[in-house]
């Protein structure tokens, strides 16, 4: 038996760990790919990943750009989240990033040391954030989170007090809620932000609207990654989704579900019911999550009509508020239609407009057009 | 395009229509007249290059022979040791889905986004309950034209492509190239088959072609018809290979058994035409087929004979 895990996150890590455990006796073989570099998915990038149980193959820097070359008896797709970008004037200036995007960055090596940092958006990414810039030498200008206190107060007596620790570990006097960037000023780099009514000074800005599900594979291989039975398993018997491509949870139900959809397609469901009552409890931190930094309406109103929405193709507000859907903005403006192929306009798009994404093609990202001809078996 | 005398005529006229219209197009349209090179392997496809020379010349069409050094030249991204090419002038790609925009637009018709469920004598149906009345109506629903008058012999079958978009590579390809190959698989009606077609947009942008399956209406794309369609393609033009793929797509071409279209009044629905069944050149020919059809509901000669077109041909 051969069981593929796609994605080498929290949720990936913990199924490939559960899997090799279960199909251990019976000597099937487990793989896990994921695109990046390394192991460990958004939130141990830069290190820290658990290390991978022998049994387990690992293919690295191998993005899975459409379903057709994977053969598996079991599938696990753990292929994470990434972060939304909401359009506001002057968010396509350099030295503008995504909150993840620029703690990724200094994981790589950028230096932010004696820099003025921005941090805007929402959720609990933002205090980690700035919490890491911050140990890293940058100065911190602002924390601005567009949740008002009140959801913030009820979402925190919600959290178990592991969490409350780590809020307080990383809390930061700048954290300001109830607070957004309406617009980010400069030339040739960010310069300032206003936000709050006031105007801020800053070498970086560091923004992030929370977290959408990498929902692309799932869709090609014809499965809902939000329609899974207790065992995390699609309406197609051999293929599970764990993690947050089944929606926005945190690390914690991450690991949970890797684990039971890990085991469940090794077979072992007895243990895989064992992490059950788990879930259940990371599931309603999920909730509550999504209740307290739901986004607030007047996000949807920061763009002017020559603010770009779509950065691949230069496409602006004002080309696609006339139009009437999702497929007519594409075809008519090319929005979505460059090498991201929609990955973050869409979103923003749906935000803004209310219009669902069309069919998802391969390739999920830009792919040598000559592995499209290794393909084998010629048709009839 | 000269597959028959009729399907010549019918692109001829089309053509010098979207010449004239050429120099007032937005640029959203992307009219760009790069030239069609109909690419020959070996010698005896040169010898039907110099046959589709003669042919478009007595018809008031010049090109160009291309050796294969000239052929070279024009595309030097081609493999080595092709024959030659003919290069057709004037031929240009445009961007369909704002070429459509733009001549709804100049026409100032109303756009109703609704869906007909049928067509009678002077009405159509919607699916939403409510009925248009007209005195014309054009029945210009693609493949699914037939659906809309059940009582009417509509003789139109899917036959679906493949399209694979690069990202954008300025100058990597100058003109829309064509195999000559491309006539004997486009001609066999039956079955599947894949040709060498590459188009440029104005964007830097490839389209790569081309692929024919007949009786498959899924718009999923078929990763071994894909893989064959590439195939194709990279070996006449190795380069292909390397270029970033970025989308791929799939559409039904609505073809008849004559590979001509369906145009003119629908036998036995008085004041209803049809305009359909285009197989793969109807955007081409669209302006073409709009000319001769409203000739014919105004009572004016059209510039081309409509009969071989008529709808009830088959019958
Ligand atoms: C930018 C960012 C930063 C974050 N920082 C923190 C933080 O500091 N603290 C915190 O508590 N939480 C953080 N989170 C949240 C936390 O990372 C998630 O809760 C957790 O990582 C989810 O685990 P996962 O395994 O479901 O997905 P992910 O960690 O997102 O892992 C998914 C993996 O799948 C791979 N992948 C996706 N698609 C494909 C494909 N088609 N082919 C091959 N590989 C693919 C990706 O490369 C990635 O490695 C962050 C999230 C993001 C998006
Ligand atoms: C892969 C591929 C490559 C091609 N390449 C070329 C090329 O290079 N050059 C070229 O000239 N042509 C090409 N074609 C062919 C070209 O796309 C078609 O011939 C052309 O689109 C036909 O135009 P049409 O207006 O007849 O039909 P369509 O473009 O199919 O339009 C029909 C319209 O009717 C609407 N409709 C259908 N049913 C209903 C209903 N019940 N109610 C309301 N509305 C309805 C549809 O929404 C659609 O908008 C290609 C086709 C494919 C598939």
């Amino acid at each position: 038996m051969k069981i593929v895990i796609v994605g080498a996150g929290p949720a990936g890590l913990a199924a490939a760990r559960s899997a090799a455990e279960g199909v251990a006796r019976s000597g099937a073989d487990v793989t896990l790919i994921d695109g990046n570099h390394s192991t460990g998915g958004q939130i141990w990038r830069g290190g820290g990943a658990p290390e991978i149980e022998t049994g387990v193959a690992t293919l690295l820097n191998t993005r899975v750009a459409s379903p057709d070359l994977l053969t598996f008896d079991k599938l696990i797709l753990a292929t994470g989240a990434r972060e939304l970008f909401l359009p506001f004037p002057g968010w396509t200036l350099p030295g503008v990033f995504g909150a993840g995007g620029l703690q990724a960055l200094v994981k790589e090596g950028l230096d932010v040391r004696n820099k003025r940092v921005v941090v805007a958006g929402t959720g609990p990414l933002l205090l980690a954030v700035a919490h890491y810039l911050k140990t890293h030498g940058a100065d911190i200008r602002l924390i601005a989170e567009q949740a008002p206190w009140s959801k913030l107060i009820r979402f925190g007596a919600a959290l178990p007090s592991r969490k409350w620790l780590e809020a307080l570990r990383l809390w930061n006097p700048c954290f300001s809620p109830s607070t957004w960037v309406t617009e980010a000023q400069g030339t040739t780099h960010v310069k300032s932000v206003s936000a709050g009514g006031k105007k801020i000074p800053c070498d970086y800005l560091a923004i992030g609207y929370g977290l959408v599900p990498n929902t692309e594979l799932p869709q090609l291989m014809k499965v809902d990654p939000c329609a899974l039975d207790e065992y995390q398993r699609t309406s197609n018997p051999a293929i599970f989704c764990a993690g947050e491509v089944t929606g926005i949870g945190g690390v914690d139900l991450s690991i949970v579900e890797g684990s039971i959809a890990g085991y469940a397609a090794a077979g072992d469901v007895e243990k895989a019911r064992a992490f059950f009552v788990q879930r259940d409890r990371w599931k309603r931190f999920g909730t509550a999550l999504a209740e307290a930094f739901a986004l607030r309406p007047e996000l949807a109103q920061l763009a002017r009509p020559d603010t770009f929405v779509c950065r691949c193709e230069d496409v602006t507000y004002q080309e696609l508020v006339a139009k009437a859907s999702w497929r007519e903005a594409k075809i008519h403006s090319r929005c979505g239609m460059g090498p991201c192929q929609g990955r973050v306009c869409g979103p923003a798009v749906e935000f803004l407009f209310g219009w669902k994404p069309d069919s998802v093609r391969p390739p999920l990202f830009p792919t040598p057009s000559g592995s499209f001809s290794m393909i084998g078996n010629e048709p009839q | 395009m000269d597959d028959s005398e009729a399907q010549f005529a019918l692109t001829r006229l089309s053509r010098e229509l979207w010449m004239e219209l050429s120099p007032d197009l937005p640029r959203s349209v992307e009219y760009e007249a790069c030239g069609t090179l109909w690419v020959a392997a070996d010698e005896e496809e040169m010898r039907e290059v110099r046959r589709k020379q003669e042919f478009y010349a007595s018809r008031g069409v010049s090109t160009q022979i291309l050796d294969a050094l000239q052929l070279r030249e024009a595309e030097p991204n081609l493999r080595d040791g092709l024959a030659g090419a003919l290069l057709v002038n004037q031929d240009s790609v445009v961007y369909p889905p704002c070429a459509a925009v733009e001549l709804i637009a100049r026409s100032g018709a109303t756009v109703l986004r609704a869906r007909s469920v049928g067509i009678e004598s002077q009405k159509v149906m919607l699916a939403n309950g409510e009925s248009l009345e007209a005195g014309v109506i054009i029945n210009a629903a693609g493949i699914h034209a037939g659906a809309l008058m059940p009582s009417v012999s509509v003789p139109i079958a899917p036959r679906k492509g493949h399209l694979l978009i690069t990202d954008r590579y300025p100058g990597f390809v100058r003109h829309q190239l064509v195999e000559l190959g491309y006539l004997k698989s486009a001609h066999s009606t039956t079955g599947s088959s894949v040709a060498f077609n590459v188009q440029p947009r104005r964007t830097g942008q490839l389209l790569i072609g081309s692929s024919r399956q007949f009786g498959v209406n899924s718009p999923d794309i078929d990763a071994p018809m894909m893989a064959r369609m590439l195939r194709r393609a990279t070996d006449f033009m190795p380069g292909i290979a390397r270029l970033s793929a970025i989308r791929s797509w799939t559409g039904v071409r609505a073809a008849t058994p004559d590979k001509l279209p369906l145009i003119g009044p629908c036998p036995g629905l008085p004041h209803a035409f049809i305009a359909a069944g285009h197989e793969g050149l109807g955007i081409t020919t669209s302006l073409g087929t709009a000319r001769i059809l409203t000739d014919h509901i105004v009572g004016k000669t059209p510039p081309i004979p409509l009969s071989p077109y008529l709808p009830d041909r088959h019958a």
